[in-house]
């Protein structure tokens, strides 16, 4: 009880403490001249987010990425961990799997860096493209960019949800399923694709909540505009209004609470 | 499912064989599940595969639904070579030992997943459906997940899943096997009796001897790979083909006598007290009852006989069958009938192990 209480009274304390922190902040406001917080309690902050044009594109903007790389991720992941689980060998599967691991271990930025050099215009995606005499596609620091950076980044956070799904689904409900004369393709739709869903709905609620809160990639590969992490983040550092960065802070808290409700009813719990 | 329709169907094919298997071999590694396997099941028979674990009775039946390829060997289904053909493409459906319902779908949507895989229409589907749930007994069950159903239900729903679509031969594999005894008698005759009814070709798995000798018209005993012997369940029963055999069906009493191997099975054996005669023409012989045990409908006596074998007695509990209890340690004699003595061939053991 005790070795469980200690990991626990931190989790409560760091975690939601610090959350009902950020709440509490974001209704206060900053003083323009001293730029100090003024603990008075008001909506301003909110009001300014939800009217003001520029923080809705931004907020839309980021929600829409966030969806986009979950969707390819999902597309992407739900082969790849359909091949891991049911059709590699033994021995193909370990190769697979230390495969979509082991980018985990290199360091987040080293791995942004080496997009870049694969994507910016001199690179290593425009120079083999040419070598082979097609059009250069000339996506560095475009939005495309960030767009394949973020789904290579959280791909490995979907594949293995997905794949722990799959794997578990049991081999006799595939075997009836043949037996009742579906081929291969329609038991792939009718059996194992509704049985990891769940996996895949556990899945994106990393891809989703990682490209919501992610700021470091927007600056290092996109063309320059901002993501809801990027006006929090200068908000915070450079215009120095704590109380406005809360504020907005709670807007992907918002959101992945929603989508959390929404997973859990989907059994995504179960699957993790 | 319709009666009609069904039997209809039977006797429309020409009379004969539902299943053929000729010299069937499969082996995993050194492990050889099947070993030569020759066999034909007849056109709406109660088939029934007998054996222990491990005997290769599952893999045979895997053989015929072509989950698994025989390493050498042919299938016919009803006819038809289907020996290379995947279990999509065999008129054959599987009621699987963990009922394998798919748990995302209703039990309507199960019943009705090979007949939708095959293009049937909707209401046409769901007029069968119905059917079908009538002839397990399921009606007003049909939107329910197969978590919300008991053991017997979800046995009752995979038997109708596979029936439904009226396949040449019907595979079961242990069936019953995770319920609990009085469902599970309950449950044979059901089987039996739906399975005279839809008219199909039952090949049943299972262990259980008791099920083998109750519901088959024919059966097979089989052991490490091979068939030890086939034919109705009398025949299984009085004449061993082996001791093999005779020890896997029943208890049976192996004696040797003259050079020769005999059975006599326990309620063939009459116990006499000193002072009792034995009729006319029977083999006697004196022994020691070592122990008494009472199961109820009987008392099962074990008896050293002086020339050194142990058998086993039965008695039905007809008379006072506390006095039983007092015959331990009492010298005896056993008798039996020459007839019910059945010899056994030398050489035909069953494992070679």
């Amino acid at each position: 009880m005790l070795l469980l209480a200690l990991p626990l009274g931190w989790f409560v304390v760091i975690y939601l403490a610090s959350l009902v922190l950020l709440l509490i902040t974001s209704f206060w406001s900053i003083d323009a001249f001293t730029t100090e917080i003024v603990q008075v309690w008001n909506l301003d902050n909110f009001q300014t987010i939800l009217t003001n044009e520029t923080y809705r594109t931004i907020i839309f903007r980021t929600v829409w990425m966030a969806a986009r790389v979950t969707l390819i991720d999902a597309a992407i992941a739900f082969p790849f961990a359909y091949f891991m689980a049911r059709v590699a060998s033994r021995r193909t599967q370990t190769l697979l799997f230390a495969a979509v691991l082991l980018p985990l271990w290199a360091s987040y930025l080293a791995r942004l860096y080496s997009w870049i050099l694969i994507l910016n215009h001199s690179g290593v995606l425009n120079w083999s493209m040419q070598s082979i005499g097609l059009p250069a596609p000339n996506i560095g620091y475009s939005e495309t960019a960030m767009l394949v950076v973020f789904c290579y980044i959280w791909l490995p956070f979907m594949i293995i949800p997905t794949y722990a799904a799959m794997e578990r689904v049991p081999e006799s409900l595939i075997e009836a399923a043949h037996d009742l004369g579906a081929r291969g393709w329609r038991t792939t739709l009718d059996v194992v694709l509704p049985l990891a869903m769940p996996g895949v709905v556990a899945g994106s609620i990393f891809t989703f909540s990682l490209t919501l809160g992610d700021y470091i990639t927007p600056i290092l590969i996109g063309p320059g505009t901002s993501f809801i992490g990027n006006v929090v983040y200068s908000n915070i550092g450079i215009a120095n209004n704590v109380p406005f960065a809360a504020a907005l802070a709670t807007v992907p808290v918002a959101i992945m609470a929603v989508y959390l409700l929404v997973a859990r009813r989907l059994g995504a719990f179960e699957a993790l | 499912m319709s009666t009609a329709t069904l039997q209809g169907a039977v006797s429309d094919r020409r009379e004969g064989l539902a299943l053929r298997l000729q010299g069937i071999r499969k082996s995993y590694g050194h492990v050889i599940a099947a070993d030569g396997i020759d066999l034909e099941v007849r056109e709406g028979e109660f088939f029934t595969l007998l054996g222990p674990s491990g005997s290769g009775k599952t893999t045979l039946l895997r053989l015929i639904a072509g989950f698994e390829r025989p390493d050498s060997g042919r299938i016919e289904l009803g006819g038809r070579d289907v020996t290379t053909l995947p279990p999509n493409a065999r008129e054959t459906n599987t009621v699987f030992q963990d009922y394998a319902l798919f748990p995302h779908m209703s039990v309507a949507d199960n019943i009705g997943y090979g007949l939708k895989v095959k293009g049937v229409p909707r209401g046409r589907r769901r007029e069968r459906v119905g059917r079908a749930l009538k002839m397990v007994r399921l009606e007003g069950l049909e939107h329910r997940r197969p978590n919300q159903l008991s053991g017997g239900q979800r046995q009752r729903v995979a038997l109708a899943r596979a029936v439904i679509n009226e396949p040449e031969v019907l595979l079961l594999d242990e069936p019953l096997g995770a319920l609990d005894l009085k469902l599970r008698q309950e449950m044979q005759i059901e089987l039996k009796n739906i399975q005279k009814e839809v008219g199909i070709t039952f090949v049943y798995v299972t262990h259980d001897q008791e099920e083998a000798l109750t519901m088959s018209d024919r059966m097979a005993v089989m052991a490490g790979g091979r068939l030890q012997q086939i034919g109705p369940p009398i025949e299984v029963y009085e004449q061993p083909a082996n001791e093999f055999v005779a020890g896997f069906i029943g208890i049976s009493n192996v004696l040797d006598r003259d050079g020769k191997r005999l059975v006599v099975r326990p309620e063939k054996l009459l116990l006499l007290e000193e002072s009792e005669p034995a009729e006319p023409g029977m083999s006697v012989e004196p022994g020691v009852v070592e122990q008494v045990v009472y199961v109820g409908m009987i008392t099962r006596f074990t008896v050293r006989l002086d020339h050194g074998e142990l058998l086993v007695a039965v008695r039905q509990n007809m008379h006072a069958p506390g006095r039983a209890q007092g015959f331990e340690g009492r010298r005896v004699r056993l008798a039996w009938s020459p007839d019910h003595a059945y010899v056994l061939k030398t050489g035909t053991t069953g494992e070679e192990k």
